[in-house]
């Protein structure tokens, strides 16, 4: 039955508590195209998307199904529409395997696991991702990239005909970004229908066929993506022109602020780097090199097996977070859901926990007027969009989110800031808000270590790059020749030797 | 509050928060129906000063069950505190203690007791019910121990003072239940330390990696309940003895007032307000069955059926 729309979206509203998320979008998805859905933070993307696949029920609006009126109210009724859907945020279960997690609802047949089926049937979904991996770990101890690509693999296996992919490209690297879209394009062969959202307009441009824009829930325009160029494209996002992406690095290079001596930890070995004062320093690797790993435990999250952190040149023995605090050194960590914020609390609370003594007595009573103080000034600096800091974290939209976490380590005076993926579901407008906010930082003095799979704000931002790659530092260039290719060339030879 | 925070926060939010109060309303209410003499203040006052002693203890548990653990200890350590403390007063002997002395080693006691729990809890990181459990039976062993079985008369005249008398008919120990009361509500809704304890319960990877020493935190409130433990230890010494029998079961009534108060068992969500409802329910539900008449058996199944519907009713809140 040939149809000319698989989904259409007609009218629809929601609102959340007096927030009116979306107000009155159209969107419609044929079969056998890549369809981009873009719009700035807190456009309504994921909750447009969450109505299709029935985790939210919509206020007014109509929603067909090959051409049919369709009554999507549960999750489940999505699913046998032919809904598939990669979350923004994981819904992974940590203690179980990866093959369980894939297969988590058809773990069987009458009940009964048979486990070597099982183990195979996985195994085979991620290679034909290009990804080898052992399924039977359990999720819990695999990097954040890896948790994408088992989202996408147990959306995949389960044979949608509408498939739904809410930025997952936000943790992936460059060669992984590339085995998605292989897999994108050849179920769009098959006639399957891909929704794709992301703030990468580069990705856009590469693999999508058409787009719709959003903004403050509504849709702003659409059609072919051939009609459109970038400027053009975010112009339509954020409603005004964007001037330059990746604005000038001004910052006066100083004296070394960090150095690490052969650092030796779980997930590395022999790791030596400076960082100076005034300095942005990328460190680019592959999922799974260690970079995440390396961060982390500098700031005392992990602990060392051996090796020496110097911070301003005194030898520096960080064994918590705390002490990493206490040195001046700030982590904005990779995954904000389980590591950088409590979720139920308040947007507030959340921002000055990280320096609550600064907007409370000396006996430990919060001041409300002066963390309300704190707080309002950082949410305008970084443009968190929220009608009230009193409502809870999970509240707020997954790049608004983003900036809470930033905000969070802005609000203390540390001179070291490693930021692992800063700018991960951060539309484009406020990408540049963040990297003036790094150029700021690094005018006053600061060093930022930067771990990033974006190469092209590796190439804008960075005095200088590190490639790391198993766990190690394979080579460093400095910012006069930074390209695409040599990058990662430097990766790839890290894997010929 | 404002229009905006009202329509910013959910108004589901607003009807769980405000439940337990709406409840132990309707209950009182209810009773006055079923004896006309109940709603005499004498009688409001009984109430509370009948569970003056698990007022109090209910806080420490709560701070406990808001980092997301628990206290089984509760009620072995306000009985170890209570014989401990009427032993040192003991004018029998020729060493007994003035009355100073003889509390603060008492709290001091127990406030190491809490930090051993609290230190295998936080930074051993052993599951505090195991911990609690363990320290449960030998907080009750150390009681018996001190006082040899027997009940130890308490005659230092203070105590039995405080235990009698009453500030403009408020008896002493509802006094000291309700500044413990303020104390913690100020805690938990302006301070650091109250903000840090819940935050931990929500969410303990996040905190930490803010720079924040959550061991130091989580270890702080075994503490405090400890040191509860001992006030309301005392309290329940007022029939003028210390007591190793004391205070059973208090650990599950301290634990069912916190969760009819809504506070959740996996931590992060309760409030001070809700947890003095939790008790008071409790209490009030023991008074009407006693009017009423229902035999000692049958008012424990109603009790624990009491506390499932609650549960029941904010599981169904927080689902939606
Ligand atoms: N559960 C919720 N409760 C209250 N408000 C919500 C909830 N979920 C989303 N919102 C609000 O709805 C709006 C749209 O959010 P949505 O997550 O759809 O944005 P988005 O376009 O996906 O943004 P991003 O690019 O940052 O992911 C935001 O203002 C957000 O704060
Ligand atoms: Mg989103």
């Amino acid at each position: 039955m040939a149809v000319e729309f698989l989904v259409r979206m007609r009218g629809v509203k929601k609102s959340f508590a007096g927030v009116k998320a979306l107000r009155g979008v159209d969107f419609s998805l044929r079969p056998g195209e890549i369809h981009a859905l873009v719009g700035e933070n807190g456009a309504g993307k994921s909750t447009l998307m969450k109505i299709l696949s029935g985790a939210h029920a919509m206020d007014e609006g109509d929603i067909f199904v090959d051409g049919e009126p369709a009554r999507i109210g549960t999750p489940r009724r999505a699913k046998e529409l032919g809904v598939g859907i990669v979350y923004q945020e994981f819904e992974l279960a940590d203690d179980l395997s990866i093959a369980e997690n894939i297969f988590i609802d058809r773990l069987g047949a009458h009940g009964i696991v048979r486990w070597r089926d099982l183990y195979e049937r996985a195994q085979r979904v991620l290679r034909n991702l290009g990804f080898d991996i052992d399924v039977r770990r359990p999720v819990g101890g695999i990097s954040v990239a890896y948790k994408q690509m088992v989202e996408i693999a147990k959306a995949l296996s389960a044979n949608a005909r509408i498939l739904v992919l809410d930025e997952p490209t936000a943790v992936l690297t460059p060669n992984e970004t590339e085995k998605l879209f292989a897999a994108m394009r050849s179920l769009k062969e098959a006639g399957v229908g891909v929704i794709y959202i992301s703030h990468r307009m580069d990705e856009v441009f590469s693999v999508c066929d058409s787009v719709t824009v959003m903004r403050d829930g509504e849709v702003t325009g659409g059609g072919r993506i051939a009609d459109f160029d970038v400027d053009g494209l975010v112009e339509l996002m954020i409603g005004r022109k964007l001037s330059t992406m990746y604005p000038p690095r001004t910052a006066a290079v100083g004296g070394e602020i960090l150095r690490l001596e052969r650092l030796d930890g779980d997930a590395f070995s022999d790791v030596s780097l400076t960082l100076r004062k005034g300095e942005i320093l990328g460190v680019f690797g592959l999922v799974g090199s260690g970079r995440t790993e390396i961060a982390r435990a500098v700031f005392g999250g992990d602990g060392l097996r051996g090796g020496k952190v110097f911070v301003n040149g005194a030898e520096a023995r960080i064994r918590s977070p705390h002490q990493g605090k206490r040195r001046g050194i700030a982590l904005i960590p990779e995954n904000r859901k389980e590591q950088g914020l409590v979720l139920d609390m308040p947007i507030k609370t959340n921002i000055t926990m990280t320096n609550i003594r600064k907007v409370s007595s000396r006996l430990g009573v919060v001041s409300a007027k002066r963390e309300n103080g704190a707080v309002d000034e950082l949410v305008r600096r970084l443009t968190v969009k929220t009608r009230d800091t009193r409502n809870p974290a999970s509240t707020l939209s997954g790049g608004n989110q983003q900036k809470v976490v930033i905000a969070k380590w802005l609000n203390t005076d540390a001179e070291v800031m490693i930021m692992d993926e800063p700018t991960r579901g951060v539309d484009v407008g406020a990408k540049v808000e963040i990297y003036n906010l790094m150029n700021e930082l690094t005018a006053r003095g600061a060093g930022i270590l930067m771990i990033s799979s974006e190469l092209n704000e590796i190439i804008g931002m960075c005095d200088r790059v590190l490639v790391v790659d198993k766990g190690g530092v394979r080579g460093e260039l400095p910012r006069e020749l930074m390209t695409e290719k040599d990058i990662m060339k430097l990766v790839v030879g890290g894997h010929g030797s | 509050m404002s229009d905006a925070a009202l329509a910013g926060r959910s108004r589901l939010a607003l009807v769980r928060e405000s439940l337990p109060v709406a409840v132990l309303a309707i209950l009182i209410v209810a009773s006055s129906f079923l004896n006309r003499n109940f709603l005499t203040g004498q009688n409001i006052f009984n109430l509370l000063r009948q569970n003056s002693g698990t007022i109090i203890v209910s806080f420490g548990m709560l701070l406990v069950i808001l980092t997301g653990g628990i206290d089984l200890s509760v009620g072995s350590v306000a009985a170890f505190s209570s014989v401990l403390f009427a032993t040192l007063l003991d004018e029998r002997q020729n060493d007994a203690m003035a009355l100073p002395p003889a509390f603060g080693l008492t709290l001091l006691c127990s406030l190491g007791f809490g930090a051993l729990v609290g230190y295998l809890v936080a930074y051993r990181k052993m599951a505090s019910f195991v911990v609690t459990l363990a320290s449960m039976t030998a907080a009750r062993g150390g009681a018996y121990m001190i006082s040899h079985a027997k009940t130890i008369p308490i005659t230092n005249e203070t105590v039995n003072a405080f235990n009698k008398s009453s500030l403009f008919r408020v008896p002493y120990s509802v006094i000291l239940a309700g500044a413990v009361f303020l104390v913690v509500a100020f805690a938990l809704s302006r301070t650091v330390y109250g903000r840090l304890v819940k935050a931990i319960g929500s969410n303990e990877t996040a905190v930490r990696l803010s720079g924040i020493r959550t061991d130091f935190y989580v270890m702080s409130v075994y503490m405090v309940s400890a040191a509860l433990c001992t006030l309301g230890g005392i309290i329940e010494s007022r029939t003028g003895v210390g007591d190793a029998r004391v205070c059973q079961g208090l650990e599950l009534d301290a634990i069912a007032a916190c969760v009819i108060g809504g506070a959740s068992l996996s931590g992060g969500r309760g409030t001070a307000v809700n947890t003095l409802m939790g008790v008071l329910i409790l209490g009030l539900i023991g008074n009407i069955m006693v009017l009423m008449r229902i035999p000692p058996y049958p008012q424990q199944v109603i009790k624990g059926v009491i506390i499932i519907v609650a549960v029941l009713l904010q599981g169904q809140n927080k689902a939606k």
